[in-house]
């Protein structure tokens, strides 16, 4: 079993004339938390599309769970899990059977799916929800079952783009609380996010500027590096330096 | 005013950057025309005639060898009865049937004889094509009878035809085509832009603004009501210069007509608007809520008159229907106001409801 | 006289309760903040307050103006942006600003004296599509069309919403330029570290107010001492702090865990614990709370 869950080399994604990414190259350990930051129109969501095995590199290779992205996309995407802000889970479903649903997409044994259903609800206090809408669940709610249903399968790696945006600071800090622990489970967590303090609790950070990754390293080492006293210093002298404006 | 102005040379501006869509818009109705058009043979050539002749003497002989001589027909059966004739044109292979009466050479020394022109009027251009051609045949043969014999003989030719005795013109499409345009345009395209604007939200912020919610209604309208007169000329254009579909009726009163009729597309798209929040389902309102009864009833597709009357009753409440048949009635039998006045009053009529049902719907507030 | 005056506002959908009983006043050039999370209310009162939405019960009057009775007059004077950056994705730039200049009676020459800060930064695109524009352009694209015709108030709902941070530093900025103008702000977002930049500001959660003051009374006001707990192991540091049993509340926080503790522990109490666990480099400080600090405290 290899130790680099994400490895990149060169990754390149270019649209016409637009290089949306310029040959990247870095790597994530097995249950590391990696923090993925930029600015809007950096480059992360290209690059994050063509880690999930969704958009094809113009150059460059990556691998993921120890497949290729460009080759291997189907293999990839069976060993990842993904969720966004945006779309997340069915919310004219209920929650079982919002993780039937996805459990089954997975391909997971409808016991398995039970099994885990159960240790799941009971795991984030949920029981009492097994049978509500999602769309009735308060936010805060919604973002811990979607992250929970993304690893519902036991991905090798899970992409989170920006999963905390506009949930309140206290269910934040829950989140990340399950965060930890799908890392400590040994699930690779790839994260971006425009909260700063959430840049600390990341094993290492990447910051892309205009496609580039202009620095990566563990928040510690950063701030060092850039005689910062915080994570957001870091970054907005790193992005302050971008030229390129549109996405 | 200027907010207006403003407000609608915007709307055209989206509509132009929409090229496909104003494409579909602009090129649909007339391939519809044309492809309609073409479907109507308007030349001749070795028609198929079959003959019934009870009478089987020299007069009919020589009659029957006239129309062989013609380019246009060859006389493919002869007939034994009249019952036969109806099987031939089921077949499909003859389009015209002749009948003599049954003592056609003696009638004739009499001085009258008659001939019955028989033709299939499911195709009502090709069966008036055939028979004037027909009668053009019998007439010259007539002439040099009559040069020939000092007595006066006269062919009395009937013509009739089978299916459709009407004869309802084959240019009726043109008016269908043009109900079904309007409102795809009208109704369809602006409920489609209004509810866009909910969608991304800009709708919040001019609701927000001093613009006044009627100056949004109208400007919303006025850019497709443009295209839609666009279309109707252009189709008529068409329809008149490379068809040859004759206008008969008044410029004035098709103009009025129409214009009553876009109101009424205009203010259900409108409506439309107001009940849904997605362009999705602005699209499935006005498509299948819309369109497709149009398309059914406008008697485009399936001849009203063979309806059973429950769907006739449902039809009467398409407006489509009454436009359609009033446009028939001035543009191909050229009848004059007293002839489409119930159209034109329903028309009206469901113009005043609509635009007040859709004012008092559209919301100055969201939600 | 106050610029706007809400009073008593009650909202709901269906079962939820969007507004519960809200009131507040922003005074004349004023730059107010309404923080709280998504679901909070937020926009629902930005909508009552903008004269698009009505509320249920209660009352609310903007420069004078009666929210329902005289709406037209309150759209005259009103700039309003919503936070999905309502622009048409298809007209450049350009085409985006005249429009909005026209709708509101006015030209982008007559007031470009308003916008011209913020304009001048996307200017050099105005002839690209609006669609096209990055999170960041768009946002000050919004905002200069909410400024065109010169409001005197400026209702700004959640701006800043997924918005990278630098864009967002920009972003309120141009806000602090613009209360210069004497144009009264209510602004609302999620990110707490936004409300230090505000005159006032209203915490809400769950259709209601939890707290109005300054930015700087909320903190003062913080009921208990704070520390910020650090120490080598930090992964493993939250569950043993919450394992002392002299411990009110614990959440991490950046580098840090920010701690209160009850009246029966002490800070030294504390480190002694955690040093016992195993952990070393233990530095507990007494800190000043955030706005977020206080958030957490107001909304258990």
């Amino acid at each position: 079993m290899e130790e680099n869950v994400i490895y990149t080399r060169e990754l390149t994604k270019r649209f016409g004339t637009f290089t949306a990414v310029d040959r990247i190259t870095f790597s994530v350990r097995r249950g590391e938390i990696f923090g993925f930051l930029g600015a809007n129109g950096a480059g992360k969501t290209t690059a994050m599309r063509m880690l999930c095995g969704l958009s094809v590199p113009t150059a460059g290779e990556g691998r993921v769970a120890g497949f290729d992205i460009a080759t291997e996309a189907e293999e990839v995407k069976k060993r990842i899990g993904y969720m966004s802000q945006r779309f997340s889970l069915y919310e004219d479903l209920k929650v079982w059977e919002n993780l039937r649903l996805f459990g089954g997409i997975y391909g997971m044994k409808d016991k398995e799916i039970a099994r885990k259903t159960d240790e799941m609800l009971t795991d984030l206090g949920f029981e009492s929800v097994r049978d509500t809408f999602v769309r009735a669940l308060p936010l805060g709610w919604k973002q811990k079952l979607a992250f929970s249903v993304s690893i519902f399968h036991e991905p090798r790696v899970v992409f989170l783009d920006e999963p905390t945006g506009g949930v309140d600071p206290v269910t934040r800090r829950q989140f990340w609380e399950l965060i930890y622990r799908a890392a400590d489970r040994g699930i690779t967590v790839f994260v971006t996010t425009h909260y700063m303090d959430e840049a600390e609790y990341c094993d290492r950070v990447s910051i892309m500027v205009d496609g580039r990754i202009e620095a990566l390293d563990t928040p510690e080492r950063l701030r060092a590096c850039f005689q910062a006293a915080t994570m957001d210093d870091v970054f907005q002298q790193l992005a302050r330096k971008a030229v390129r404006k549109s996405d | 005013m200027k907010q207006f102005l403003s407000f609608v040379r915007k709307e055209f501006r989206q509509i132009f950057r929409d090229r496909r869509t104003l494409l579909i818009l602009l090129i649909m109705p007339l391939m519809l025309v044309l492809l309609l058009g073409y479907a109507i043979k308007t030349e001749l050539n070795d028609a198929r005639v079959a003959v019934f002749d009870p009478s089987k003497d020299t007069e009919t002989r020589r009659v029957i060898e006239r129309l062989q001589a013609s380019e246009y027909f060859t006389v493919v059966r002869e007939l034994v009865s009249p019952a036969e004739i109806n099987k031939a044109f089921r077949d499909g292979s003859i389009g015209l049937v002749v009948v003599f009466s049954e003592n056609f050479a003696s009638d004739m020394s009499c001085g009258e004889a008659s001939i019955q022109l028989i033709a299939d009027g499911t195709d009502p251009n090709q069966a008036s094509l055939l028979t004037s051609y027909a009668q053009g045949v019998l007439s010259s043969y007539q002439a040099e009878l009559l040069e020939q014999s000092r007595v006066p003989t006269r062919i009395n030719v009937v013509t009739r035809m089978l299916y459709n005795p009407q004869g309802e013109s084959a240019y009726n499409f043109v008016p269908g085509v043009m109900g079904v345009v309007l409102m795809l345009i009208c109704a369809m395209m602006t409920s489609v832009s209004i509810v866009r604007e909910k969608e991304t939200g800009t709708m919040e912020i001019l609701l927000a603004s001093p613009m006044r919610p009627i100056h949004i209604i109208l400007s919303k309208m006025t850019p497709y009501f443009t295209l839609s007169v666009t279309n109707v000329v252009t189709i008529l254009l068409l329809a008149v210069f490379v068809m040859g579909v004759p206008i008969r009726g008044s410029l004035l009163w098709l103009a009025v007509v129409s214009a009553v009729f876009i109101v009424v597309a205009l203010s259900l798209g409108l409506l439309i608007s107001t009940l849904v929040d997605s362009q999705m389902a602005a699209l499935l309102a006005s498509g299948v809520g819309l369109m497709m009864p149009t398309l059914v009833f406008s008697g485009l597709i399936f001849p009203l008159e063979s309806m059973p009357a429950a769907l006739r009753w449902i039809a009467d409440l398409i407006p489509a229907r009454w436009y359609i048949s009033a446009m028939r009635k001035i543009m191909i039998q050229g009848v004059d106001a007293s002839c489409f006045a119930v159209e034109l009053c329903v028309l009206l009529a469901m113009a005043a409801v609509l635009v007040a049902v859709a004012w008092k719907k559209f919301k100055i507030r969201l939600g | 006289m106050s610029t706007v005056i809400v009073d008593q506002l009650y909202k709901s959908y269906g079962k939820v309760q969007a507004l519960n009983g809200v009131n507040f006043t922003v005074d004349e050039g004023e730059l107010y903040g309404i923080i709280g999370p998504d679901g909070a209310g937020k926009s629902t009162l930005f909508r009552v307050l903008t004269t698009l939405m009505l509320a249920d019960k209660g009352d609310a009057r903007v420069m004078g103006y009666d929210v329902v009775k005289d709406y037209r007059k309150i759209r005259d004077i009103i700039g309003y942006m919503s936070g999905k950056f309502s622009l048409y994705q298809d007209l450049t730039v350009e085409e985006n600003l005249r429009f909005f200049a026209t709708v509101f009676n006015t030209t982008i020459e007559e007031n470009y004296h308003l916008i011209a800060d913020i304009y001048k930064q996307i200017e050099p695109f105005k002839h690209r599509k609006a669609g096209k524009l990055s999170g960041g352009m768009k946002q000050k694209l919004a905002l200069s069309c909410a400024l065109i015709h010169k409001p005197k108030v400026l209702f700004l709902d959640e701006p800043t919403t997924g918005v990278d941070p630098v864009s967002r530093k920009e972003f309120w900025g141009m806000l602090l330029k613009l209360k210069r103008q004497d144009i009264t702000i209510l602004v609302s977002t999620p990110y707490m570290d936004e409300a230090s930049l505000c005159d006032r500001i209203a915490l809400v959660q769950a259709g209601e107010f939890l707290q109005v003051d300054t930015p700087r009374s909320v903190v003062s006001r913080y009921p208990a001492t704070l520390l910020a707990v650090r120490s080598g192991k930090m992964h493993r540091l939250l569950g043993d702090l919450r394992d002392y049993p002299h411990v009110n509340t614990s959440f991490s926080f950046g580098t840090a865990f920010h701690v209160t503790l009850r009246e029966a522990g002490s800070p030294d109490d504390l480190k002694a614990y955690l040093m016992q666990k195993g952990h070393s480099d233990v530095a507990i400080q007494a800190i000043l709370p955030s706005v977020e600090d206080c958030f957490m405290l107001l909304s258990k």
